[in-house]
């Protein structure tokens, strides 16, 4: 369907609004209330527990970690200070030593410290027992966490560790009040108190969280918000309504294309869009444990059937899925270049030669008419239903027989875990596009590792790369473990990485686009025009 | 009288029984796993070492026995737990929704009260004149279209027309009346419609039919004037069945809006009854249908003594 003239008008303000002089956006304004949409609501109110971005979005300006990811970084992969003013690591890559900005206050007026630091870090990586840390598996490497003076956190490792600061600069690792935690584990579970540029207000369940601007903030200046509420809305037409009518200014975790095109057809020059592709992507878990897929032959032929480009330009019109990827983010450090990428198995560009080669190797497998299986799909809309519509006519066409069975979402993992399927789909996102935190999954012991591969040169191939402190050799690493995940064995088939597309009010300023939706929440940079 | 009222009071407990005991079974035998579904989120996978401290957390490791009997006892304390997804107490989860979906379901019983009435008595009183074909025409268009695609009509020209939406925040009546009617009066009037249709041609089809009785020809052969016989004599007989079909549909309102509150945005019972079940958060799951089920009972109960006091002879049977 074409576009109408006036998304095409709006497109262009857009972009010129992007081209223009920065100094307009240099200089933030200060006051009014950031108005926003959350497609989700926090279970419980400790991030070291929970895994929504329900959590991050109203919550994540009422707290610090000790670092965080650059907010002006487009790849959101730069560590950059939050608590921490500095930092060091020791030669031997095995201890980091932080030191602490002075005169940060809680919100109830005490000084943080580095005892706060060690134990937020001690209850992520050493919980006590009954208490939930759901990311305790990304700090294996670390053996202590120490505060020698008051200002300074040194952590020690069992080994060097490439992902170490990037792992120190997750969102999700917010700093608590030591003297709470000593009281209580869980009243973080329940209650709300940081050292964020906002304070907490209210949380009326299921319609709104509220926050008020820190006068004390440590990041003097910072923030330019008066106030920021977060509306829950579940409904995708009642977000793009919302944003319509000015209801809300944005929407942080993304929209379709449809509904970006909706608001620029109805909005023009009110919205401009920022995007980027998505630290998100759907996987094909394939069983190994059944057959014919034990054989990676077929497993081969199942992604060499795929026509990525093809389908990136159909699907990317429908859903929220666009680049063609391999198992890091495009653009980001570790990514494989478009040229490298094109070959392996499933990326090449001739897909009548690769599907000859699909039915060559089908044949060499013993089932040369093909054969019928049922494919799992997670019982969510977007972008799933598309995708595995489009998987399903892909394998068609090298002669397979394949049925979706839609699994409703909260059966879903458990299905997975069970193993109670041929082919499935999986997926992952992340807070950072980061080699140790993508592909932990598909080491052989993974509590992920749903196809039940066992292939120790891929686990030795990760064991290196996490302790390759050379970008360079850790490069080559990620290359040769996405060469044999990927082709030589696909174990797993990657579909498309998703595309982020955030379309808001061109009201709202000093907010950067990253390629995670759990990024770029604290709101401290965020500013509005009137 | 009493006697009756007490009869009626006692069946409501076993009948309450039932449905705990049928609501904690059934639930368990639908497959998924809230810790799981909580703990592998958007990443798609969880430890399972957490996984298992989480059950213990919520007693999902004991014998399913057991954990009836835990929560039955908790149920007679008229303490339902908390919820497995947030963590919090039942009633916290429920009350502000409660308020208001109690609140949409009082203003568009109302709303339907204050049409169906007058409209299915005018049409019977003039049965077959354009009148009544004008009250069957507007009853029937108000059965045929659902609330939730009324209330999207209403959202689509709100939006369009005149650039504007109604407040996506809840704001509860004796905080701000304003900003509160503002938000709910829609989904009240789209809602209200739909039921005022089902009221309107019962009230009619009620009314021709007491119209016709003896007694009624009596008192008009009496002399009595017409206002006195219908009011008297006539409307109090009819309303049994009006008054049937209210109140089970104010009750089914608490908790049956869900996609009229996804339209509208609204924090009622409703869509939290639906994503308890998609998060599969079986102690709120328990307490919902508890809440549902008890207020369909007492409404039959307040039914139960309304009836007997429209009609004395329910009484003595």
């Amino acid at each position: 369907m074409r576009r109408s003239w006036r998304v095409h008008i709006a497109m262009i303000a857009t972009f010129a609004a992007a081209l223009a002089p920065a100094a307009a956006q240099d200089k933030p304004r200060y006051g009014g209330e950031l108005l926003f949409a959350v497609p989700s609501e926090p279970p419980s109110y400790d991030a070291h527990r929970e895994e929504t971005f329900g959590v991050m979005h109203p919550m994540a300006p009422h707290y610090n970690t000790l670092l965080r990811v650059d907010p002006t970084d487009k790849t959101g992969t730069k560590p950059v200070g939050d608590l921490a003013e500095s930092w060091t690591a020791a030669k031997d890559g095995r201890t980091y030593t932080f030191k602490l900005r002075r005169g940060v206050k809680f919100h109830d007026g005490s000084e943080m410290t580095s005892k706060d630091v060690k134990a937020s870090y001690d209850k992520i990586i050493f919980p006590t027992a009954g208490v939930a840390s759901d990311r305790q598996g990304q700090y294996v490497a670390v053996e202590a966490v120490q505060a020698p003076d008051p200002y300074t956190v040194v952590f020690r490792l069992k080994w060097p560790s490439a992902s170490f600061l990037a792992s120190v600069a997750s969102p999700w690792n917010w700093i608590y009040k030591a003297d709470i935690l000593a009281k209580d584990m869980r009243w973080y579970e329940t209650n709300v108190m940081g050292t964020g540029p906002f304070l907490f207000v209210e949380h009326q369940k299921g319609s709104h969280w509220v926050g008020k601007k820190n006068p004390n903030y440590w990041d003097k200046g910072k923030p330019y918000l008066d106030s920021y509420r977060a509306i829950f809305i579940k409904d995708s037409a009642a977000q793009v309504a919302a944003v319509r009518a000015e209801r809300a200014h944005i929407q942080f975790r993304g929209f379709s294309p449809a509904e970006r095109d909706s608001l620029v057809a109805a909005l023009g020059p009110k919205i401009t869009v920022q995007e980027s592709p998505w630290d998100c992507a759907l996987l094909v878990a394939i069983n190994h444990e059944k057959k014919p897929f034990d054989d990676k032959r077929v497993r081969r032929a199942l992604t060499l059937a795929l026509d990525r480009y093809q389908g990136s330009q159909a699907l990317s019109k429908i859903a929220v899925v666009k680049e063609v990827a391999g198992v890091q983010v495009p653009g980001t450090p570790y990514a494989t270049p478009p040229a490298e990428l094109e070959k392996l198995a499933g990326y090449g560009r001739d897909i009548v030669k690769a599907r000859a080669e699909s039915k060559r190797l089908l044949k060499e497998a013993g089932v040369p008419d093909g054969f019928s299986f049922t494919f799992k799909n997670r019982g969510i809309p977007h972008p799933y239903e598309p995708i595995a519509i489009w998987l399903v006519d892909q394998w068609r066409q090298i002669g397979l027989n394949v049925k979706i069975e839609t699994i409703e979402a909260s059966a879903y993992h458990p299905m997975l875990k069970r193993g109670d399927f041929e082919v499935a789909m999986d997926f992952q996102c992340g807070f950072i596009v980061e080699p140790d935190l993508d592909l932990v999954r598909f080491v052989t012991t993974s509590d992920a590792n749903y196809g039940k591969h066992k292939d120790k040169v891929i686990d030795e191939l990760y064991q290196k790369q996490a302790r390759a402190i050379d970008v360079e050799d850790r490069k080559k690493l990620v290359r040769a473990l996405e060469k044999r995940l990927l082709d030589e064995e696909a174990h797993v088939i990657w579909t498309l990485q998703w595309h982020r597309i955030i379309p808001h009010s061109v009201k709202v300023k000093g907010w950067t686009i990253t390629p995670s939706h759990y990024l770029n929440n604290q709101l401290d940079t965020v500013w509005l025009t009137e | 009288m009493w006697k009756y009222l007490l009869k009626r009071f006692l069946l409501m407990f076993p009948t309450l029984v039932g449905v705990a005991v049928v609501t904690f079974f059934l639930i368990r035998v639908i497959p998924g796993d809230v810790v799981e579904l909580r703990l592998a989120g958007d990443r798609g996978s969880a430890s399972q070492a957490a996984i298992d401290a989480e059950r213990v957390r919520f007693g999902l490791d004991q014998p399913v026995w057991k954990q009836f009997a835990t929560w039955m006892v908790g149920v007679a304390r008229l303490d339902f737990g908390t919820s497995m997804w947030t963590g919090s107490p039942i009633w916290d989860e429920i009350k502000l929704r409660f308020a208001l979906s109690l609140q949409v379901a009082i203003m568009a019983t109302l709303v339907a009260v204050v049409l169906a009435v007058p409209l299915g008595l005018l049409a019977a009183l003039r049965q077959d004149s354009w009148i009544d074909y004008a009250v069957r025409i507007f009853s029937i268009a108000g059965l045929a279209c659902p609330s939730f695609w009324l209330g999207i009509l209403m959202i689509l020209t709100f939006l369009i027309v005149f650039k504007w939406l109604p407040p996506m925040v809840y704001t509860p009546f004796w905080v701000n009346p304003w900003q509160n009617l503002q938000q709910l009066i829609w989904p009240a009037l789209a809602v209200g419609y739909r039921y005022s249709a089902v009221a309107t041609r019962m009230t009619r089809s009620a009314m021709l039919e007491v119209l016709r009785e003896d007694y009624v020809r009596t008192a008009r052969a009496k002399g009595l004037v017409q206002r006195l016989i219908l009011v008297r004599h006539a409307l109090k007989n009819a309303m049994l069945p009006v008054l049937t079909v209210i109140a089970l549909e104010f009750a089914f309102l608490i908790g049956g809006l869900v996609v009229t509150e996804q339209v509208f945005n609204l924090n009622g019972i409703g869509l939290l009854f639906v994503q308890a079940v998609a998060h599969r958060d079986y102690t709120l799951i328990q307490a919902l249908v508890m809440l549902v089920a008890g207020i369909f009972i007492f409404v039959n109960f307040a039914m139960d003594i309304m009836y007997a006091w429209l009609d004395p002879r329910i009484r003595y049977r």
